[in-house]
């Protein structure tokens, strides 16, 4: 159902050593010690790994802890957190809480999906990031806020957040700078 | 420093020997550098300072001990970054990264005050030196954030230096009928929203049959405009730790969870830390204190979904399940996760529960009003001159929060509602700003306390664009399981829609107002119960900025696009060609030192020259 996407067939996991997928799940379901309460986490802890979830590890989850693939589907449609498809190189969440949206975050949004022929929740058509509006992130104090790779712009207006936007490497080699800022 | 990783306390006398080891440690003489990294001063930049100050202790050859920490919220995020110095408690505000050597230099090792950092009172320029003469903090009366900004959110020496932990050595020293007793009587309500009386809500608990029973901390904060949870998950942990072992024991449970939300990385960090502290220190886990009580806690990450703060859909979630409510009748205190007996709370309320333990019921009920007790945490944010968080004791009026804390509206607006609840809520006009926060009063205003968010709106706020973002957001937000939720809010949105655009009709109100009734009445859980909330109490108080937009097209607030126009006073502009160049649709014409002038019949109304002017001379009209 997703199309495979090269750059995400070639991003291993971001463990250790390169393991494959059915040790992972196993690693993960030991994590919860298999308890089908944790299947949240567990698929948060699946996302994590792979950047969103690959509809054949969902199977593989369902199978090792006998629940039907509807179940996980279920969830991973139900919770705007996760993801099916694969995820932009960076990551662009604007915060439209309500004191963002009277500050303006509505206009940050438009221009946003104008400049980068994205939809909210998607990702731009050469792969540069993906696109999510959230609903308040808790730092009213300092609004509009945008949070490109965890990494936090306050008072942002549609001029300025265009300017980080445009400046976003659109190569992959540029990501252990990110952390160090992440840092 | 001592070891604590490796202590294990047996008894409340091993505690109290532990800390008086950690006071005798410290010095009141002591230099102690802290810098807020709330989230509203880690956005901006705070982490940096704070390793900055790390690095000029590490670089100093001066020979005395100086202790930087990393605070949670202090509370006025719009001075941040904030940093405070000790011995003075030395109050600098806006600090950027070259100040730091100024600060270390000056104040921390020559016991000077850097004036231009001070806090300047807007009112009369006069330097203020200390956190308690500003007043923003002066009105406040703080319980659950006592030790917010004071403590190191990672430390549980901190914490047990503070007093922490006493309060659960006292209650396990109480028959759990006590600890109930004592709760129920200091009238401490649910400060998630709903109010309901937390000791009656243990003692249900605690009756209901079945084995084991559950206790939730519900983390999962979802109204936009309210970090009060955050702050207190990030800057004292162990508060509400201390609060659920307490009622954990009261209740007669041996497992709790935390449920947070997913936006809130830094609060499961902070809390796994917090958990693994006191397990080691054995206040969790096996034999709590040598008391015999066993408890354990887990943390589960929310998944996005505002639902799930209702607490049916949180334990839904709980079970790996879509987080979908169920009917309330059968009450989650017989039988809630895994059909067994669960008392949730939220953050707030077991942050409370160890200061009544400590300090008493009758102190706790002492403060606030008939009804509601004690105090109440707010974010206040918005059009506000001071945003941040704030705790109040119940009872204060609105205008002392807006005015004497927050400083009042922001650019000399007016003031036109202060919105309360969330989605749940409702927006209070300025002729109601002279009720009390309470429960009850602010319910009978059409909004309600909810859990804490307060957001200031001035005269540019359309309060129906207002009505029309909280709809947007419950239709997001709505799970989908009950047809008048699911429908009934796309229905009030569809129509407050087309009237944000022009498009109203007359009957348009009633229409929503018998919507609002049947959402009321038939929904199944509160988020479809109160969704009505905020169309509601627009409609009551400014009913004639509906009537404006739907007789006759206008947007009195200027602020729905089409229902107003834009146009350049010709006395401002300075004919710099600014919007000229940047309009897109070729609708401006003028030249060198003539004022420009918009065509209307061209003007798509998109707003770029009203934002692109230097010299504010585009007006809207």
């Amino acid at each position: 159902m997703m199309a495979p996407n090269s750059r995400q067939e070639a991003k291993t996991p971001m463990t250790e050593k390169t393991i494959s997928r059915d040790e992972l799940i196993e690693q993960i379901v030991d994590r919860y010690n298999g308890e089908t309460g944790m299947l949240i986490s567990m698929m948060q802890d699946l996302q994590t790994e792979c950047g969103y979830l690959p509809a054949e590890d969902l199977r593989s989850l369902a199978r090792r802890l006998d629940l039907p693939v509807s179940r996980l589907f279920a969830i991973a449609t139900f919770y705007s957190s996760f993801r099916l498809a694969p995820k932009g190189l960076h990551e662009v969440t604007l915060c439209i809480g309500t004191v963002c949206y009277l500050k303006g975050a509505g206009r940050i949004s438009e221009a946003i999906c104008r400049e980068f022929q994205v939809e909210p929740g998607g990702t731009t058509p050469d792969g540069l990031f993906s696109y999510l509006p959230v609903n308040c992130v808790g730092a009213c104090a300092v609004a509009p806020v945008m949070i490109v790779n965890g990494e936090y712009y306050n008072a942002v207006t549609p001029e300025s957040a265009m300017e980080v936007l445009r400046a976003l490497p659109s190569e992959q080699e540029d990501e252990p700078d990110r952390e160090e800022v992440a840092e | 420093m001592i070891a604590i990783a490796n202590k294990h306390l047996a008894g409340p006398e091993q505690l109290e020997q532990l800390r008086e080891e950690l006071r005798g440690e410290r010095n009141s003489s002591d230099k102690c550098v802290r810098v807020c990294i709330g989230p509203g001063c880690a956005a901006k930049g705070a982490g940096k300072l704070h390793d900055l100050f790390v690095q000029a202790v590490e670089e100093t050859g001066a020979d005395v001990k100086i202790e930087v920490k990393g605070v949670g919220c202090h509370g006025l995020c719009e001075r941040g970054p904030i940093v405070i110095v000790q011995p003075g408690d030395i109050f600098y505000q806006r600090v950027e990264e070259p100040d730091v050597a100024e600060i270390f230099r000056e104040t921390v090792l020559g016991g000077r005050v850097v004036e231009r950092l001070l806090y300047d009172d807007p009112d009369t320029g006069a330097k203020v030196v200390r956190a308690d003469e500003i007043p923003f903090y002066k009105a406040q009366k703080r319980v659950a954030l006592a030790q917010n900004g004071v403590i190191d959110p990672g430390s549980i020496e901190d914490y047990i230096s503070a007093g922490g932990y006493s309060a659960l050595a006292k209650a396990l020293t109480l028959e759990p009928e006590e600890i109930i007793r004592q709760v129920e009587q200091s009238g401490l309500r649910g400060r998630g929203g709903g109010g309901f009386v937390t000791g009656r809500k243990w003692r249900f608990c605690r009756q209901a049959a079945g084995d084991p029973k559950y206790v939730i901390c519900n983390g999962d904060e979802g109204d936009p405009g309210a970090f009060m949870d955050r702050a207190i998950m990030e800057g004292n942990p162990h508060s509400v730790l201390e609060g659920m072992i307490i009622g954990a024991y009261a209740i007669g449970s041996s497992q709790g969870y935390i449920y947070v939300r997913n936006e809130y990385p830094l609060s499961v960090e902070r809390l796994k830390r917090a958990i693994e502290q006191v397990r080691t220190l054995g206040l969790l886990g096996e034999d709590v204190l040598g008391s015999g009580f066993s408890f354990d806690i887990r943390i589960n990450r929310g998944g996005g979904a505002f639902v799930c703060g209702e607490s049916t859909a949180l334990m839904a979630s709980l079970e790996g399940r879509p987080g979908e409510p169920r009917a309330k009748y059968v009450h989650t205190v017989e039988h809630g996760l895994r059909d067994k007996p669960t008392n949730l709370n939220n953050v707030e309320t077991w942050a409370n529960v160890p200061v009544i333990i400590d300090r008493g019921s009758d102190w706790f009920a002492s403060i606030g009003t008939e009804k509601s007790k004690g105090t109440k945490v707010f974010c206040l944010v918005g059009k506000i001159v001071n945003t941040g968080l704030v705790e109040v004791p119940m009872g204060i009026t609105l205008r002392q929060i807006i005015q004497d804390i927050g400083g009042g509206v922001k650019d000399g607006k007016t003031f036109k509602a202060v919105q309360t609840g969330g989605p749940s809520g409702g927006c209070i006009p300025a002729e109601h700003l002279d009720v009390q926060v309470d429960f009850d009063e602010l319910t009978q205003l059409g909004s309600m306390m909810g859990s804490g968010g307060m957001i200031v709106m001035d005269e540019d706020t359309c309060m129906v664009n207002v009505a029309k973002y909280f709809l947007n957001f419950l239709q997001d937000e709505s799970c989908g399981k009950c047809t008048p939720c699911r429908e009934g809010i796309a229905q009030m949105l569809a129509i407050v829609d087309r009237i944000t655009h022009g498009e109203g009709r007359k009957g348009d109100v009633e229409k929503l107002e018998q919507l609002a009734e049947l959402l009321e009445g038939t929904a199944l859980c509160a988020l479809g119960k109160t969704a009505a909330n905020p169309v509601l109490s627009t409609i009551r108080y400014f009913r004639d900025e509906y009537d404006a937009h739907i007789n006759e097209k206008r947007c009195p607030a200027k602020q729905c696009r089409g229902l107003f126009r834009y146009k350049i006073d010709p006395d401002e502009c300075k004919a710099c060609g600014i919007c000229l160049k940047e309009c897109p649709a070729d609708a401006i014409s003028g030249e060198k030192k003539v004022p420009h002038v918009i065509d209307q019949e061209k003007c798509t109304l998109c707003g770029t020259c009203w934002d692109k002017c230097p010299f504010s001379a585009v007006l809207k009209v």
